[in-house]
């Protein structure tokens, strides 16, 4: 493996810019190869929703992330990482969560970005809270025993 | 010594502050003992741990499981199951 390569990691309010992302990991470089991106949403569920509120553990989050990133580095042939999850209000339709994986082939790219949102789900310390666009409180979003079993299959196939 | 307990989503909404520092009592080795003790604290705290094992909890900002010895923790965590992504 290359010398040691050090995930960029953002908690941020703010909106992100998926093609600056990618130009941030590309830029300069002609031995990267594969880049996969993978962009979570805020999502509508026929018109009910107004917002996601997504409270997070300031501190945690970003070490949180920087453990899963770790393995990820250790476990695949990454030129670079970039994990962006953002905070605060998010209307149906913005961005919520940004990986960026680069390699110089496809399957580690796929392979680790794929790991990483599996393991944000179940270990990343943020809670979304809907808002209603009736103006109703929607109630804190429950977690999926399938998020965490998704995250289970990695571990299974290392052993 | 006095610890600092945090709380997140509708752990800290049942609970009513974000929060706290306590002393804690002699005997209170793990987060299941933690856990326990805190319940007993009100109407509140029973309302929000009423299913001790949905709790989630970090230690100095790091997950572990309730059998966790405590001794030493400066920022105890307590939070529902993560949702982010």
């Amino acid at each position: 493996m290359a010398g040691a390569i050090v995930p960029a990691i953002r908690i941020q309010r703010e909106d992100f810019d998926v093609a600056a992302e990618i130009a941030g990991l590309t830029a300069g470089r002609a031995d990267i190869g594969a880049v996969v991106t993978f962009s979570g949403l805020c999502r509508d569920e026929q018109g009910a929703l107004s917002a996601l509120e997504l409270e997070h553990y300031p501190g945690m989050a970003e070490a949180e992330i920087g453990r899963i990133a770790a393995q990820a580095l250790e476990r695949w042939p990454l030129q670079g990482l970039t994990v962006i999850h953002r905070h605060g209000k998010i209307a149906p339709g913005e961005n919520i969560v940004l990986v960026v994986a680069a390699s110089s082939h496809r399957q580690a790219a796929f392979e680790a970005a794929n790991f990483l949102m599996d393991y944000l789900k179940s270990r990343a310390p943020f809670w979304k809270k809907e808002h209603r666009a009736d103006g109703s409180e929607g109630g804190w979003v429950e977690a999926k025993e399938a998020d965490d079993r998704a995250a289970d299959r990695w571990k299974k196939q290392r052993e | 010594m006095s610890t600092k307990l945090i709380y997140f989503a509708w752990v800290r909404e049942r609970i009513g502050k974000p929060e706290e520092h306590v002393e804690l009592p002699a005997g209170i080795e793990t987060v299941a003992d933690l856990l326990r003790w805190l319940k007993s604290r009100g109407e509140e705290y029973e309302n929000a741990l009423q299913y001790p094992d949905v709790i989630r909890v970090a230690i100095n900002q790091e997950h572990v499981g309730h059998r966790e010895k405590i001794a030493g923790a400066r920022e105890i965590a307590l939070f529902p199951p993560m949702t982010g992504g």
